[in-house]
């Protein structure tokens, strides 16, 4: 019987072939910790008495979820990472240079390697081929410590989809059909895996969006096979030498498979307060739905074509007057695209609010937080209750495309007319 | 290891954000305060009412969203030993067992709020002594019970100087 991705990656990083339900510690290759968890995970490497980093070239801490820092706490926890950077090697991303799971895709990241983040959305990072989950501090600090982790080998769910995507559709619409097709829980343990002759044309950037919400099914991973577009990717980022052909044997065993058609499908939103809560545009409850706060940006949708999507629609247009939209690129580099394209020159004409690359409005801890009974559509991944620093928030979540007409027309709006 | 105490229950989709909400973020270098607010999105009364050895029974998907560890330790430190629910979120089920807090899978429509539970990991039976019924749950996988039994992972690395799993 053949492996999936998730067995054969994890098989090269243990002594042993793995088939899915297996317990084994696994050598990891990239690490990354944030500065929500990192300063716990610092602790906890304290507590086993090390202090040392085993891979200290590729590890990673991110100032990014309080980027600059809005309060002394957070900035004292900026400095404890900082200082453990400066004492044990390992690297620092610090503010500005933008959200996790993008940076260690641009910058450190390859096919075929186990990545652990004490983040949940470090599945992102399985648009490159490679094994990439999150986890908490704890087993992130002792793999900072060791270089190693315990794993159970997860089964794998193959979404086979087929077909092109309508005009004003995009990745994100096919995700949110996904989870609300599945459920919030429909892949809880699960690596799923997207493949099919729609996956084998899709720009990394896509392919990111996908992997990035794997976990907002419940899945430990959101893997795709690396190819061709997976080897410019990393060419462009300075590695076309770490490319490697990661992919299933075509006699993999799979737990499940669900084919999709993307050419049925239409721009897609998700509802207060769950993720699996969607609906389409054309649907009656999204008549009327007046947003008071329109956010682009995340490792969700803050990439380059995210926002070449949302600046081709709003130039030379004003934005709702009761609706302010604020623009927050995913990562440093792309800001510089950006600026140097003329998007943020659009986005500040338009009357957006344009913010330091990393996290933003995300997670509710600044730049962006809800006043009580406010309605937010926002590019991001989750929408749960109290997400956005307010529990009588309501958040919408959509593609940018689907944002940039809210923005326009201040209540949610179909894309198609301004493309 | 028995665990005895009171039900407070919770519904669904209980997330990270009700936990250990987002706009808290500055406090998590201080657990201890923090864990004055914990799941207070959710319930507000819990926070300041819950006693040491009560237990959190939730529905189905239980911790969902962030993998922030936080989240789970400060419901130890509100003095829960055990996490009952229908279902759990991978990341949130795999810091239970790294941080040392029991998440247990059950049929939890069968337990009230108020109801004085028993909880036998070793035997994966709960008493709800309140109705005079007996759940039982499947104990966790080998590994995950080592590592819990040694009192988190942490504990696990210190007493092997590496994994001994
Ligand atoms: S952008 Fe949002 S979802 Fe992504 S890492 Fe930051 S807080 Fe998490």
């Amino acid at each position: 019987m053949g492996q999936t991705m998730v067995e054969k990656i994890i098989s090269a990083h243990t002594d042993k072939e793995v088939k899915a339900g297996d317990f084994v510690v696994a050598d990891v290759d990239v690490i990354l910790a944030q500065d929500g968890t990192g300063p716990l995970a610092l602790k906890q490497i304290e507590k086993m008495g090390f202090d040392k980093a085993a891979i200290p070239a590729k590890t990673v801490l991110f100032l990014d979820h309080a980027a600059p820092s809005p309060k002394k706490e957070l900035s004292n926890d900026h400095m404890a990472l900082r200082s453990f950077a400066r004492k044990t090697g390992v690297n620092v991303s610090d503010i500005g240079d933008g959200v996790c799971h993008q940076v260690i895709c641009e910058k450190f990241l390859n096919p075929g390697e186990i990545l652990i983040g004490a983040d949940s959305h470090t599945c992102t990072g399985g648009a490159l081929g490679a094994f990439s989950t999150g986890m908490g501090s704890t087993d992130v600090g002792v793999g900072i410590a060791l270089g190693k982790t315990w794993l159970r080998v997860p089964e794998t769910f193959l979404f086979n989809i087929t077909g092109e995507f309508s005009k004003g559709v995009y990745a994100k619409d096919l995700i949110l059909h996904i989870i609300g097709m599945i459920g919030a829980d429909g892949a809880t343990y699960k690596a799923m895996e997207f493949a099919g002759p729609t996956i084998e044309k899709m720009p990394m950037t896509d392919r990111m969006t996908l992997s990035n919400m794997a976990v907002e099914a419940g899945g430990k991973c959101g893997l795709i096979a690396s190819d061709e577009i997976t080897r410019e990717f990393l060419a462009k980022h300075g590695r076309g030498d770490k490319f490697v052909v990661v992919q299933a044997d075509a006699d993999a065993l799979y737990e499940k498979t669900f084919d999709i058609d993307v050419s049925k499908l239409k721009p897609t939103l998700s509802f207060p307060h769950t993720v699996d809560n969607v609906r389409t545009i054309d649907s009656p409850d999204c008549a009327g739905v007046k947003i008071d706060q329109v956010f682009i940006g995340t490792c969700t949708n803050g990439r380059l074509e995210d926002l070449r999507i949302a600046a081709r629609m709003l130039k030379g247009k004003k934005r709702h007057p009761d609706t302010r939209l604020i623009v927050t690129p995913a990562s440093r580099d792309i800001y510089g695209q950006a600026l140097a394209e003329g998007l943020l020159t659009i986005f500040n004409d338009f009357g957006a609010s344009i913010n330091t690359p990393g996290c933003g409005a995300c997670v509710g801890v600044h730049q962006g937080a809800l006043g009580d009974g406010e309605t937010c559509l926002a590019t991001q991944n989750r929408n749960f209750q109290g997400r956005m620093g307010n529990t009588k928030g309501f958040i919408y979540l959509s593609s940018p495309a689907v944002a940039a007409a809210t923005a326009i027309e201040g209540k949610l709006a179909d894309p198609l007319k301004y493309l | 290891m028995i665990f005895q105490g009171k039900s407070w229950k919770f519904g669904d989709d209980i997330s990270t954000d009700h936990i250990a909400p987002g706009r808290l973020f500055h406090l998590r270098s201080n657990l201890p305060e923090l864990a004055k607010h914990v799941l207070e999105d959710a319930r507000e009364d819990f926070a300041p009412n819950v006693k040491d050895g009560d237990f959190v029974v939730g529905g189905n998907n239980f911790g969902l969203g962030s993998s922030r560890e936080h989240a789970p330790t400060i419901i130890k430190l509100a003095g829960v030993n055990a996490v009952l629910a229908k279902s759990f979120a991978r990341i949130f089920f795999r810091n239970c067992v790294n941080i040392g807090l029991a998440p247990v899978i059950c049929d939890t429509d069968q337990i009230d709020e108020g109801d004085e539970l028993q909880v036998d990991l070793g035997s994966g039976v709960i008493k709800d002594i309140t109705k005079g019924i007996e759940l039982t749950f499947s104990p966790l996988p080998e590994v995950m019970t080592k590592i819990l039994s040694d009192g988190g992972l942490v504990e696990h690395i210190k007493k092997n100087q590496g994994f001994n799993l």
